[in-house]
């Protein structure tokens, strides 16, 4: 097990390198730069600029001072946040991100597995119809849309709630935005838990259970679920990458001091080096929680060796 | 287990929502949105007037505008100007301080002026200084920094020789880029210097704190010459660059002041909000470019014809719901001693104004009957600027019968491909007064000026009336000349104003002290608020 | 995991269609995923059909008619058509005297203090609520005008939008670009997919290898960003929108295929084929990619409305498709910020929107449900 970890951990440097690699250039073939504004700058204050941040010299020589840097964990300054380093604005940005993105992860599994599970007790009645299609409207509409609707209601009509900020990050000031963060992937948890208890139930040993006369929740909840939660957590992976690295559409919503927005933002200013980092970001979330999956996998089903 | 966690926080949120609205502060705070994260708080690296609202409360240039945008003493509390115009002697504050306590002195705005023209510091806006005796020298690295027309006569008198005389020197110095650094600090910190707890400011506020993209916090600076007549003890800055999320939160009644929102929710707000709704006409022209190089726009003819069949009422009535004017002259009305020089198919009616251009046109032999006439309209990617470019494509297929076709790409591409001489048809561009003169304006065609002229116009009598501008020392006759250039300019229509913009804010009912004005300048130290 | 696909395939044509058949059967008795499957249709036809009946184009300006909100009855309204007169003869520096309306035509008496030129007329025909208006008689000498013209009344059922488009040809043109960007996203990702899945799992050993270690390096690159920052860079023409797209979708695609392909080489069929001397591209064409087109279609059903949702997102940020075109996610991004001001220009495309992927969704259940061999 340990030397499956370490194997797996060894193997993600390359992946990383590949990753920046292909991201460098992809970045560099963009037309445009980080200093072309709407205001004109003469070419004098041009020349300045692109010496001061050595975007002057041969690419192939920025880009193994970029790897150079990025070795030792310097991921260069911002282009568009003068005062800041990628590495700072990351991490003043992170935690709100991780904070609000495992609110909503916690929400959308344990809803999502709750709501999939009644569905699949009363498989086609008009429960199951009812819950799956709220579930599916849940996965349907862009959260762009339910950002602004739940504004609409809770903070500007009844006015219980804020309209967006991040405020002291009392609960009341995340209720939002974890719920327009969770609720497509809620959804989808649903269908992955109705889909896969459906299968469960039918397997042998849930109808000997029940043949003997055990009670039906507790067949479901001890025996089936072990089965069943598989699929979910094989999406918990992609899931919890997403939603801890924030979201550019909620963050900007909610006006939330995430890191979801940099890579949107860093791609259409040209800030090369603020996306690099978010790419590595985002990478090392992936690979991770791809591995702690893996992990898991192992722990819920013997079957699965890591040898 | 399941269950008992989706109680506890259906309790939690229950509870939540019950604790309501937060408690009323005793001190007098002001919530201000701002459009935006500022990029950076070093006034050498600004560039956006996001930040200047924030730059502006932190720190006091030699002068300031008042609230109704008029150039008053700052940081300086008197200045002379030799006759020939050239040497501008400024007598400072003798209780300025800095936020630590220590003098504002004569040697800081040498260093901080000098730090902006230096090469090595690579300042976006050095070219706004370029007045100052070799500046322009210094900053493009051929003389030495030292050799800048600045001289600290004394503690608190200060002296800056310029290139030659130059009528809006004084509202230059109002510019975010002209603002002080404290002399020591930046020695001590280095480019640290803007941080929270290190910066250290002259003006009413200074910094607290600051969370990238949640808030950025300012406190009443007691070190402050008027301090006694601040009335706020806190301003905090939401940059919000959603605007339809900053309208959201000021319905919500957590922002006092918003600036810029989309102009479909105008008549919306206005209905709810009456008053509070501000729009102010500023010194910024939306304007279309032609590309001169090709056909067949390097005909007058063409130009003239496809500027005159824009109906600028409807850009500015509907699509706008009134929020922007029609321009029919390069410069915004409404600059003191200076006259536009209108585009003479202004005074026409709309139709008769589509007569003329299908008679332009055909004489050109485009249009109906004609050569075809395709056309691409360029612009960066914004909802308002897809209104426009779409309701102008109808009015020239509608007109012409022209083929039309749009391009969008985003901010950076847009103004890349148009800088570094992309060939184009039509391309949208936007210019936002960098202080209150004409020549501003007109600079943007001149055919030198490579990098601002999008559409390569070259007209050596234009030319030569701007030449003669700059030599002129008499305002009068010098706003003559310009003048005269931006008739030249409108009639041969290398670009086609559209619409004189204007700012946008939210202010709330409970702010004081509020006063619209052309340069968009509202400096805290002026407003207070009331319950 | 659809071994009893699998197995038949090779032996008889006959049979493996009964099977086809009988996945039909069951699909036809899944109610809601025929009544998914003719919502779709309907969907399908009022997008590609639907400009053939109405009269306006998705990029004609009413500019007397700039967000307007829904009606049934058709605009001019009675209420409005004095204001609206008023407007036009204000336009037109004169004054409006006397104005009436009777069925289709007008008769409206204008005044000046000058002669009035007869061209005036063209005011009237420019407002979009006139046209054909003809002077009828002139009185002290040009000063005074009688008008008469026809009343042009037009429908928009569902409102028009900030630009004075109507809104319903615009949904129309929506629907068309979301259907083709999700349907030809899906198939070029179906493409990459399962050739590269099939080649991967067939020749196994190194190959496999080094073509799915790939796939992982793919996975951990930021995809949502990717798409980005190819749209960004490289302009946003609605071939690379769903190039791009597709072209990011394919590698659960890919797995999966390689999974099937795993258990299907150890059939006895592919060993005869084999022995039959085929060429190994023409066993992965002729005997392993067909038989992995259960898993597949029910992959196409959940990938297209990924597709769809990618693209709003695309949309969202302002890198949809190229204006005056759009689609349901530009409409839909559009009317959130008008929510307030103008709530039908999201509440119609986002019912299409809606109605579209809820169908897709019961679609695909109903297909997995049908091919599911278990599931009897």
């Amino acid at each position: 097990m340990f030397s499956f970890v370490l194997r797996r951990l060894a193997s993600a440097v390359p992946t990383l390198f590949i990753v920046v690699t292909i991201s460098f250039f992809l970045m560099r073939f963009a037309p445009g730069g980080p200093f072309n504004l709407e205001r004109p700058l003469p070419p004098a204050t041009m020349e300045n600029l692109m010496r001061a941040y050595q975007l002057d010299q041969p690419l192939w020589r920025q880009y193994l001072t970029y790897m150079g840097n990025a070795v030792t964990g310097d991921f260069g300054p911002s282009y568009i946040y003068k005062d800041n380093s990628v590495a700072e604005l990351i991490g003043k940005g992170l935690p709100y991100s991780v904070e609000l993105g495992f609110y909503a992860l916690l929400l959308a599994l344990v809803g999502g597995v709750i709501v999939g599970t009644f569905a699949a007790l009363r498989q086609n009645s008009a429960l199951d119809f009812a819950v799956m299609s709220v579930a599916t409207v849940g996965v349907t509409v862009p959260n762009f849309v339910v950002g602004p609707v739940l504004t609409l209601i809770f903070a500007i009509v009844l006015a219980w709630l804020p309209a967006g900020g991040w405020g002291d990050g009392s609960l009341r000031f995340l209720i939002l935005p974890m719920i327009a963060l969770a609720l497509p992937q809620l959804a989808v948890f649903a269908r992955l838990t109705r889909g896969s208890m459906i299968e469960a139930l039918r397997t042998d040993h849930i109808r000997t259970a029940r043949a003997y006369g055990l009670p039906a929740k507790s067949v479901v909840v001890v025996h089936a679920m072990r089965g069943a939660m598989l699929p979910v957590v094989s999406y918990l992976a992609p899931c919890a990458a997403a939603l801890l690295t924030g979201s550019a559409v909620v963050e900007t919503i909610f006006t939330i001091p995430g890191v979801g927005r940099y890579f949107v933002l860093g791609a259409i200013n040209r800030d090369y080096t603020l996306v690099m980092g978010t790419v590595v970001l985002i990478a090392i979330f992936v690979i991770v929680f791809n591995l702690a999956v893996d992990i898991l996998y192992g722990l819920l089903d013997p079957r699965v060796r890591h040898d | 287990m399941a269950n008992k966690l989706i109680g506890f926080r259906a309790a939690l949120l229950a509870g939540a929502i019950l604790l309501g609205a937060s408690p009323a502060l005793a001190e007098a705070v002001l919530h201000r949105g701002n459009a935006g994260e500022p990029q950076t708080l070093d006034q050498a690296h600004t560039s956006i007037n996001i930040e200047a609202f924030i730059l502006k409360d932190l720190y006091e240039g030699l002068t300031i505008y008042d609230t109704a945008g008029k150039i008053i003493p700052g940081a300086a509390e008197s200045w002379t100007v030799s006759d020939d115009g050239t040497v501008y002697t400024f007598k400072l504050r003798e209780n300025g301080k800095w936020s630590d306590g220590s003098p504002v002195t004569a040697e800081d705005f040498v260093f901080s002026l000098a730090r902006v023209e230096d090469p090595k510091t690579a300042a976006g806006y050095a070219n706004i200084l370029y007045p100052i005796k070799n500046a322009e020298k210094v900053n493009k690295g051929e003389l030495g920094v030292d050799q800048l027309g600045l001289k600290a006569v004394d503690a608190k008198t200060l002296e800056i020789t310029l290139e030659r005389p130059t009528p809006f020197f004084l509202e230059l110095l109002a510019h975010q880029t002209a603002l002080p650094v404290s002399k020591a600090s930046v020695e001590k910190n280095g480019a640290d210097f803007v941080k929270p707890g290190t910066m250290i400011s002259n003006g009413a506020f200074k910094l607290i704190s600051h969370v990238p993209n949640d808030n950025l916090v300012v406190e009443k600076n007691p070190e402050y010459w008027d301090a006694a007549a601040v009335k706020l003890d806190k301003v905090i800055f939401y940059p919000i660059d959603d605007q339809a999320a900053s309208v959201r939160r000021f319905e919500a009644k957590e922002m006092d002041l918003v600036y810029n929102f989309s102009a479909d929710q105008i008549d919306r707000l206005k209905k709810s909000y009456g008053e509070q709704v501000r729009v102010s006409p500023s010194l910024a022209t939306y304007y279309y470019a032609f590309d001169t190089r090709q056909e067949p726009y390097s005909d007058v003819r063409v130009r003239q014809a496809l500027s005159m069949a824009v109906d600028r009422d409807f850009l500015a009535k509907e699509i706008y719901s009134g929020s922007q004017l029609p321009a029919y002259s390069m410069v915004p009305p409404g600059l003191q001693g200076y006259e536009p020089g209108f585009a003479d198919f202004g005074t026409l009616s709309q139709l008769d104004r589509e007569d003329k251009a299908l008679e332009l046109m055909k004489e050109a032999g485009y249009g109906e009957g004609g050569k075809p006439l395709k056309i691409e309209i360029r612009y960066n990617t914004n909802p308002n600027h897809e209104r426009v470019a779409t309701a102008i494509a109808d009015m020239w297929k509608n007109t012409f019968a022209a083929d039309v076709s749009l391009v969008n790409l985003d901010v950076s591409s847009h103004y890349a491909y148009l800088q570094e001489g992309g060939a184009f048809n039509v391309a949208r561009a936007g210019w936002q007064a960098d202080y209150a003169d004409a020549e501003n304006f007109l600079a943007l065609s001149l055919s030198a000026n490579k990098t601002f002229n999008y559409g390569h116009f070259e007209n050596a009598d234009f030319d030569g009336l701007m030449k003669k501008s700059y030599d002129e020392k008499d305002p009068a006759a010098r706003a003559k000349l310009m003048h005269d250039a931006e008739v030249i300019l409108m009639k041969e229509q290398p670009v086609a104003p559209l619409l004189t913009q204007a700012d946008l804010w939210l202010v709330s009912d409970k702010v004081k002290g509020w006063a619209d004005n052309v340069n968009n300048e509202h400096l805290s130290r002026f407003l207070s608020v009331s319950e | 995991m659809t071994d009893a696909v699998v197995s038949v395939t090779p032996a008889s044509d006959v049979k493996g269609r009964s099977l086809f058949q009988l996945a039909v059967m069951r699909f036809r008795r899944n109610r809601p995923a025929m009544a998914g499957s003719v919502m779709l249709l309907l969907i399908a036809c009022f997008s590609f059909f639907g400009p053939f009946f109405i009269s306006h184009s998705y990029d004609q300006v009413f500019s007397s008619y700039v967000t307007i909100p829904p009606s049934l009855e058709p605009r001019p309204g009675e209420d409005t058509l004095e204001e609206a007169m008023k407007g036009v003869a204000t336009r037109a520096r004169v004054e409006l005297q006397s104005f009436t309306v009777e069925g289709e035509t007008f008769t409206a008496t204008i005044t000046a203090k000058d002669p009035i030129d007869p061209r005036a007329t063209r005011y009237f025909d420019r407002a979009n609520e006139f046209d054909k208006t003809e002077v009828v008689t002139t009185e002290d000498e040009g000063r005074k005008l009688t008008l008469s013209g026809i009343v042009d009344r037009e429908y928009f059922l569902f409102g028009t939008d900030t630009n004075g488009r109507d809104l319903m040809a615009r949904v129309m043109l929506g629907g068309q670009i979301s259907i083709a960007v999700g349907l030809l996203a899906s198939l070029v990702s179906l493409g990459i997919g399962v050739t590269y899945g099939a080649i991967s799992g067939y020749m196994g050993g190194r190959v496999d290898n080094v073509m799915m270690r790939f796939v992982e390096i793919l996975y951990s690159l930021p995809f949502v960003f990717l798409v980005v920052v190819l749209v960004v860079f490289f302009g946003r023409s609605f071939v690379l929108i769903f190039l791009v797209i597709g072209a990011v979708e394919w590698l659960d695609m890919a797995r999966i295929v390689r999974g099937q392909t795993l258990s299907l080489k150890r059939r006895e069929f592919i060993g005869a084929a084999e022995a039959l001397g085929l060429t190994d591209w023409q066993i992965i064409r002729r005997h392993v990619i067909p038989n992995t087109i259960g898993p597949v279609v029910i992959f196409v059903t959940v990938i297209v409305p990924k597709v769809i949702l990618l693209e709003s997102f695309l949309s969202f940020l302002g890198l949809g498709v190229q204006a005056p075109l759009t689609s349901w996610g530009s409409l839909i991004a559009e009317g959130a910020n008008n929510i307030q001001s103008a709530p039908w220009l999201l509440i119609f495309p986002a019912i299409f929107f809606v109605v579209t992927l809820f169908s897709l969704n019961f679609v695909g259940d109903g297909l997995r449900d049908a091919f599911d061999p278990k599931d009897r």
